[in-house]
């Protein structure tokens, strides 16, 4: 991957942190545009968020920030962390709790020699407007989580920094609160001209917030493309789980895919290889008899567990092919649908997502 | 109307009978000493001990001496701290060792060491004495290197433990916002283990009031020079029995006095 | 089996002491330890010995252990245990009750506070006397001659601290020849001050001619004359509290005895 843009974050880096973990990613973050870093816990999210703020040295490759290099081992340059001009809002806030929510925000702009007096103008200015008016003298101690995450982001703000770099930024909110933060952060980085970086492991964050997300698992970037583009053809088992599609691994020869010994008919010609289905559970239509009409692909089968999420309800449908599938609580009601029900499925061959390529530990490639 | 009992006590319960007459037994030695060190005190002649010069004279050293010995502990024990806690070097566990031999050595021995090399046909203390004419031993300053030397460890391990047992993280978050080093040192780390820095300074200045054997030693004893309060005690003890009494009394409200002001700041440390 | 002489350190070695204070509760604990080892030592078993403890001045130190050691080769079934220590340490214990058989002072002035208290068993009686000269390290750098060189303020002079016997008879010397000392430090007792004279870190002090004679050519001495000069004297006494008072009694025959006299010249003591 070649490093192009010249405004906003440009990060192609490998960094072995012990024996057990090595990230190696590569991402451009263009100015204007949010970047969503998404994976499970221990994907290396925090490493590289260490990585770019300046506070780990990567092993090779370079960082690159409006065409400034931060880090660029072979050539033996690394910028240090005070140096770079990103603002990080660190999962847990980090707020100085010694220091008043006024000092907190105006901590970045002392440092930098600002005058005590210009630095608490542009703070509490935007304390303001983060709707935290007034809490200047107050103690981080004595905050509420949406309190925190705003100074916070007003920390890091303040500064006027290149980029914008959150880890995690609602992951300590309880869930009424995260739903509402995210309204107002996502305004917030919506207003930051420059890149943002939001690295998360909760899904509807990234989906919601962000342009563009990189899946990552183990280091490395699994996929990437817009939050559209990741539901509905999502190309390893952590992405499906994300979107919630079925994910299944299978063998096209002669135009036909085979997975488990059996058949599924798919709508466009495939080439003879290995091959990753991927069908929505909404696709999948469920019948008491076995149906009769367009659909190519059915059979019966039992119902292993059902999960009732209120109007919605999620089956998991067993042998020969097992699948999950959406249904809706009327729909369950009124066919009488259980564990142990037996059923068939139907699922049109246009529904079938096929991607081509072989697969290494489950990734499509 | 009787005030009741809030609820809240039937909850928290007695405490276990033995731990209860353990911890008396415990408290016990710490109370019967001053209660007889109490019953021999001279009351009427009190006032009269504690304004002789002997007692003057021996509080005024140790104050100055062991407030002396605090600001050295602070100036160089917490730079020792900070590179032992933070940075890497080589022999570091050797050097943690010798800063800690103070702790484990009899203070004599200690005394005699400052002997060895910083007396007058001592190892550093010959050449320093012929070039500048400085004489540690027998002087006052010779009580404030004895008295630092004993009680610097305590500042040194506090304050060690402190920075290894902070968050690590605030110094990045400070890092990233824009703070050199020593900002970062100046407003984030030390004020955060401010606590434990405090506590480590108040157990260094209470050694150094208590000091006896490496002053004794190093800097001999002179009523006005070197003569401490401990060092007024044993002599007073031989033979003018009451003075001593009363200097101990002294000694003992003192450090009552400091100890209790910090209450349980002493413990809240983090 | 013999056992071991036990030096209570911690109560009569002034080098020993650490912290401040309290020496009249250590003197309860030595005593407490004493009589542990009175009644430790008398349960041996084999062969009852007999357990003298005896109480002397730190200045005595060599000198006794010789003599110890000759009265127990002429009395095979006592032991005799020595507790060296400064003299006024040694009455503070007394006083507190220890289970001392004799006591030997380095000054009468001790002596009577016991006798006072109505703790002696018979007279004390003079049994040595000591002679007190000027210390100074080996080889003299300092060029001292005489007493009053101690009124030399460039230099560092020691003295025994004024309550300890040597340093009561120091002062006295002084006196007498008309000498206003310029004293640097008031040590604890005979040994510390010897210990720094050694060492080069004071130039002169005074203490016992015996002290200079056990550190064998560590110090030099030298003489005060005549005139100025003043002896300390050493009573002996049997106490009242003995546990086997003839045995006592015997000890401080021995003591002022020829042969006990003989081996107190052989230390430096002059005859009383």
């Amino acid at each position: 991957m070649e490093l192009g843009v010249t405004e906003g974050l440009d990060i192609r880096a490998t960094l072995r942190r012990n024996d057990a973990f090595r990230l190696d990613i590569a991402a451009s973050i263009p100015a204007g545009r949010t970047v969503a870093l998404l994976g499970p816990n221990g994907a290396g999210k925090s490493t590289a968020v260490a990585a770019i703020a300046g506070l780990l040295p990567i092993d090779v490759g370079q960082i690159a920030l409006h065409g400034t290099v931060l880090d660029d081992p072979r050539s033996d340059v690394f910028m240090p962390a005070e140096q770079r001009k990103i603002g990080v809002v660190f999962q847990d806030y980090l707020l100085f709790t010694h220091l008043s929510v006024l000092e907190n925000v105006a901590f970045g702009l002392r440092s930098r020699r600002v005058a005590r007096e210009e630095a608490n103008e542009r703070s509490r200015m935007w304390l303001e407007r983060l709707g935290l008016k007034g809490l200047d003298r107050r103690r981080p101690g004595d905050l509420s989580g949406g309190q925190a995450q705003r100074v916070a982001l007003a920390r890091a703000l303040v500064t006027e920094p290149d980029l914008l770099l959150l880890d995690e930024p609602l992951s300590a909110l309880d869930v009424t609160t995260r739903a509402d933060l995210r309204l107002t952060l996502g305004e917030h980085l919506a207003a930051f001209d420059g890149p943002r970086l939001l690295i998360t492991h909760d899904p509807n964050e990234a989906f919601l917030l962000a342009d563009e997300v990189h899946i990552i698992e183990e280091g490395e970037i699994t996929q990437s493309g817009t939050p559209d583009e990741i539901r509905l053809r999502p190309r390893t088992p952590y992405a499906a789980d994300l979107a919630g599609s079925n994910f299944i691994v299978a063998e096209a020869r002669g135009g036909v895919v085979t997975a488990d010994d059996h058949v599924l008919h798919v709508a466009d010609p495939v080439s003879d290889g290995p091959v990753v289905i991927t069908i929505h559970p909404t696709a999948v239509s469920i019948h008491t008899r076995q149906p009769d009409g367009s659909p190519r692909n059915t059979w019966a089968t039992t119902v292993d567990r059902v999960e009732r999420l209120g109007s919605r309800v999620r089956l998991r449908t067993g042998a020969p092919l097992p699948l999950t599938v959406e249904v809706t609580e009327l729909a369950r009601a009124a066919l009488d649908l259980d564990k142990g029900s037996h059923v068939w499925v139907a699922i049109k061959a246009t529904e079938i997502e096929v991607q081509v390529g072989e697969t290494r530990d489950g990734v499509a490639r | 109307m009787t005030p009741t009992k809030p609820r809240r006590d039937k909850t928290a319960g007695r405490p276990p009978a033995l731990l209860i007459v353990l911890g008396c037994l415990g408290l016990s030695l710490f109370v019967v000493p001053f209660v007889g060190l109490l019953g021999r005190v001279p009351w009427s002649e009190l006032s009269g001990l504690l304004t002789s010069d002997v007692v003057s004279d021996a509080l005024r050293l140790s104050v100055v001496a062991s407030l002396a010995a605090t600001a050295i502990s602070m100036l160089l024990g917490v730079p020792l701290a900070w590179l032992l806690a933070k940075t890497d070097f080589p022999g570091r566990s050797v050097v943690r060792g010798v800063v800690t031999l103070p702790l484990v050595l009899p203070p004599v021995v200690g005394g005699a060491a400052l002997l060895f090399a910083l007396g007058r046909r001592g190892l550093l203390g010959e050449p320093i004495g012929e070039l500048t004419g400085l004489v540690l031993p027998f002087s006052t300053w010779g009580v404030v290197v004895a008295t630092t030397f004993v009680a610097m460890p305590f500042t040194i391990i506090t304050v060690e433990g402190a920075l290894r047992n902070m968050d690590t993280r605030f110094e990045g978050a400070a890092a990233t916002l824009g703070a050199s080093r020593w900002t970062v040192l100046r407003r984030v780390t030390l004020p955060m283990i401010g606590p434990s820095l405090l506590s480590g300074l108040v157990l260094t200045w209470a050694r150094a009031f208590g000091e006896f054997g490496a002053t004794i030693t190093f800097a001999g004893n002179l009523q006005g020079r070197t003569q401490t309060l401990p060092l007024a005690v044993f002599v007073g003890l031989e033979s003018e029995r009451d003075t001593a009494v009363a200097i101990s009394l002294v000694m003992v409200a003192v450090s009552l006095a400091v100890l209790i002001t910090l209450r349980d700041r002493w413990w809240n440390s983090a | 089996m013999r056992s071991e002489h036990i030096l209570i350190v911690t109560i009569t070695s002034h080098h020993e002491i650490e912290d401040s204070g309290f020496v009249w509760i250590r003197s309860a604990l030595s005593t407490a330890v004493l009589l542990v080892v009175a009644a430790c030592g008398n349960s041996n078993g084999v062969g009852v010995e007999t357990e003298l403890l005896v109480s002397a001045a730190a200045s005595l130190t060599n000198a006794f252990a010789e003599i110890e050691a000759a009265f127990e080769e002429a009395n095979p079934e006592v032991d005799v245990i020595l507790n060296l220590g400064g003299s006024s340490s040694l009455r503070e214990q007394i006083l507190e009750g220890a289970p001392v058989d004799v006591f030997a002072s380095a000054n009468t002035s001790n002596m009577d506070q016991v006798v006072e208290a109505g703790e002696v068993g018979s007279n004390p009686e003079i049994f040595a006397r000591n002679v007190l000269q000027i210390v100074v390290p080996s080889g003299n750098p300092a060029g001292v001659t005489g007493l009053a060189d101690l009124a030399r303020s460039e230099l560092l002079i020691g003295l025994c601290a004024e309550q300890v016997p040597c340093g009561d008879f120091a002062r006295r010397a002084l006196a007498n020849a008309g000498v206003t000392p310029a004293i640097d430090t008031n040590e604890p007792d005979a040994r510390a001050l010897l210990t720094k004279i050694e060492a080069g870190e004071l130039d002169a002090g005074i203490t016992y001619l015996t002290d200079v004679a056990s550190t064998e050519g560590g110090v030099d001495g030298i003489d005060i004359p005549e005139d100025e000069k003043v002896l300390a004297e050493y009573p002996i006494v049997l106490l009242a509290g003995a546990s086997s008072p003839d045995v006592a009694s015997l000890f401080v025959e021995f003591v002022v005895s020829e042969q006990g006299q003989a081996i107190l010249a052989d230390h430096g003591f002059a005859s009383p």
